[in-house]
């Protein structure tokens, strides 16, 4: 008689251990090995997310634990909803999100569809491509804030090298109009090469099959790149969009140390004032009662898009 | 209750004259930024290293990060620091929260008088409530917002020749906020020795501190008040007066004509770079910088002098400079205030000076050498004596966070009026102060 995985385990069992765990139910079995992992879970999520719920209803500072504290109702997310100010934040988010996912799904998918074709030093260029994004962003932050420098980065120097314009008279990240759109480039350029990679796994994923029966079916290229190319890869990018929209909602290094919010507020990004609140101006209950929000929200939107993605799938 | 505080307060000075023979050695740690005159004090410590025992290590902080860490640190009730020279605006905190030791009955059983002490020191760095004698820190950094120039391009005939033809004027040290402008646009753009310069570098940071040091500058000189009556928080017409909308309009031109290019996020760090590399004829920067300045072999020497914040309505600097306090959560107090007791030496305080370090003792600054000890040594006596603090509340983070936020926004950001960016700024301190009961 072959002796079955389970047989194997029992034997190796102890027989101490075994002698203890004799008489418990499978079901027990299952919990004993389960529990510290959902202990471990409602320790480190779940209990600091209802803290921050009870948090968000008073006016805790933690750096006051001396001084009482207040219940103080709906007041903080009252407060939240109706400042003009964070209503700015949220739209600088917004902007930051849309162009940095427009752009890098759009760069990403073309730099996959051009390295998933066969041609001498392809890996090589696949390694170059995916560079940035093993970077730290911090350093990535650091080094772009000098790429923009107006009297001696070399980013404005491209610039007036191809437009004709001063190097010096224009500041990517001093001026209201470019800096939303310096921190959106530079995002762009580290993590383009994530959606490349996603999109190359979709694209390598496609059977070569599906592309000879379009042949023999006389299929043009382009109708072959709509029908089959695109509905193909859609999940897979529709999965970057996901990951990436998740990610650059709470961005904060990267931006921190391209611009630190500024000019003014216009690069603050939710994150970053979640930040000040919490952490600098210690207003620990309006700042739960923030960060409550913002996770409602993108809690709320990934579910719906999470839902349209499995329908895709489905297709 | 008198016969209970008298002999509380002997027991100290007994245990505190035992202190050298019997208490054992420590290692005490002293946190402070991390900038020149740190280096001053690590140096003035080995003494005390030799005549304690105790020997002495030192935590530094870049400034963008130093009150973030450190006010964590305390608010954390973390054991890093055993002596902390925390900027003059966190005392209110400090002592409001018990992050600081209270040092009367240690000064008074050591003998120790803050009058010892300039009184605007004191008053700044080391009283809590404001103007009590209620002390937590020893002043032991005096320090302002200051000026320095190029002495040798001033001095240039031909300089001299196109600033007259341009202005009408003299070109000399500015006598006022407005001369100080003038100065700076005739020098934007200029070539000098074939490299174009700009006029000044003045702070203009967002994310801590910056350009609310930098602004403040010229609002003091115009007439800014915090508040119509100290005390009582009412700043609705102080903080929003049309002196303060018109310093502050000042400002916003100084930034967007005299100052270098891609100047929107500059503070100390900045000033120094611009001015050392020779982009710029004036630049501000805190007085604790001065010395090195001088020492600088570029653009140091000769090539360099130094004046006090141009008054304009009246003369005002704004404050720098730090207390230095024991922390409350610190198992060594004892050593650390072995180390205050030491440093309020006069001696020492001489000798602090000398190194480096701005003493704000009373036997240095009113020494007859004093003003001639060293170039901005005279300039730094007249600054102190007309400087101004922000709030010093233990709300202070988020009064300071909320003013960096209106000036940024209206100065570098382009957006809407100084009335406006005063008037957002009064609502938000009145929201701070509500929060905290005290209006």
């Amino acid at each position: 008689m072959t002796d079955s995985p389970a047989t194997r385990a029992a034997q190796a069992t102890p027989v101490g251990v075994a002698r203890k765990i004799k008489g418990l139910s499978d079901r027990a079995i299952a919990w004993i090995f389960v529990g510290p992992t959902i202990f471990l879970l409602l320790a480190i999520n779940i209990f600091p997310l209802i803290w921050t719920i009870n948090l968000s209803f008073t006016d805790f500072r933690a750096n006051r634990l001396n001084r009482e504290v207040e219940y103080i109702g709906l007041r903080n997310y009252e407060r939240i909803l109706t400042d003009s100010d964070i209503w700015l934040n949220m739209q600088a988010t917004a902007h930051f999100l849309f162009w940095t996912i427009f752009f890098q799904v759009l760069i990403g998918f073309a730099l996959a569809y051009l390295i998933n074709k066969k041609f001498k030093g392809n890996d090589l260029w696949t390694t170059i491509i995916v560079l940035p994004m093993m970077l730290s962003p911090a350093v990535v932050g650091n080094f772009w804030k000098f790429l923009y420098q107006p009297q001696i980065g070399l980013f404005n120097y491209v610039v007036s090298f191809i437009t004709g314009k001063d190097p010096s008279s224009f500041e990517m990240l001093g001026s209201v109009q470019l800096a939303p759109w310096s921190i959106v480039i530079v995002d762009t350029w580290m993590w383009t090469p994530f959606v490349m990679l996603i999109c190359l796994a979709g694209l390598r994923s496609i059977p070569d099959y599906i592309y000879e029966a379009a042949e023999v079916d006389r299929a043009s290229k382009l109708r072959q790149f709509f029908t089959i190319t695109i509905p193909m890869v859609l999940p897979f990018l529709m999965l970057a969009v996901l990951f990436r929209g998740i990610e650059n909602f709470k961005m904060f290094d990267l931006v921190v140390q391209l611009t630190g919010g500024g000019p003014g507020s216009t690069t603050e990004l939710t994150s970053i004032n979640l930040k000040r609140e919490a952490f600098e101006k210690w207003r620990t209950g309006y700042a739960s009662a923030y960060a409550i929000i913002l996770f409602v929200t993108v809690f709320g939107l990934a579910s719906i898009y999470v839902k349209a993605l499995n329908k895709v799938k489905e297709r | 209750m008198k016969h209970l505080k008298l002999a509380s307060a002997s027991a100290i000075s007994i245990a505190a004259a035992s202190f050298a023979n019997t208490a054992q050695a420590e290692d005490l740690t002293l946190c402070w930024a991390a900038w020149d005159p740190a280096n001053a004090l690590v140096e003035l410590s080995k003494e005390f290293e030799s005549q304690s025992g105790h020997s002495m290590s030192f935590e530094f902080i870049p400034w963008p990060n130093f009150a973030d860490r450190m006010l964590n640190e305390l608010n954390s009730g973390g054991k890093l620091c055993d002596l902390l020279i925390g900027d003059s605006q966190w005392i209110g905190g400090g002592a409001e929260n018990g992050h600081y030791v209270k040092l009367n009955d240690f000064f008074d059983a050591e003998g120790i008088s803050m009058s010892d002490f300039a009184d605007a020191t004191v008053y700044a760095y080391s009283t809590w409530p404001k103007g009590t004698p209620n002390y937590y820190a020893l002043p032991a950094m005096g320090d302002a917002n200051g000026w320095f120039y190029r002495k040798d391009w001033f001095g240039r005939e031909d300089i001299q020749a196109a600033y007259k033809e341009a202005t009408g004027q003299e070109l000399r040290e500015p006598q006022s906020q407005k001369e100080m402008l003038q100065i700076a646009q005739f020098f934007q753009g200029r070539e000098i020795d074939g490299q174009t310069v700009y006029g000044a570098a003045i702070f203009t940071e967002r994310g801590s501190e910056g350009i609310t040091m930098g602004v403040t500058s010229a609002l003091y000189p115009w007439g800014f008040k915090y508040e119509n009556t100290p005390g009582s928080y009412d700043m609705d017409g102080a903080v929003n007066s049309p002196e303060a909308v018109e310093a502050l309009e000042f400002y916003k031109e100084f930034y967007e004509t005299a100052t270098p290019p891609g100047y929107t996020n500059s503070y100390m760090g900045e000033s120094l770079d611009a001015f050392k590399s020779g982009q710029v004829a004036m630049a501000m920067n805190w007085f604790a910088f001065f010395p090195g300045l001088y020492a600088d072999p570029n653009t140091g020497g000769d090539k360099i002098d130094f004046f006090v914040n141009p008054p304009q309505n009246n003369a005002g600097s704004t404050l720098g400079g730090q207390g230095i306090s024991v922390v409350a959560y610190s198992d060594k107090q004892d050593a650390a205030l072995e180390y205050i007791k030491w440093f309020a030496n006069p001696d020492v305080q001489a000798k602090w000076w000398e190194l480096g370090g701005y003493s704000a003792h009373n036997s240095v600054l009113n020494d007859p050498g004093f003003k001639d000890s060293a170039p901005f040594a005279g300039d730094f006596l007249e600054a102190m004596g007309s400087v101004q603090d922000f709030w010093q509340e233990p709300a202070y983070a988020e009064l300071l966070l909320a003013m960096q936020k209106r000036l940024h926004d209206y100065i570098v950001a382009d957006q809407g009026t100084a009335q406006e960016a005063l008037d957002k700024l009064v609502e938000d301190w009145t929201e701070v102060f509500e929060d905290e009961g005290k209006l």
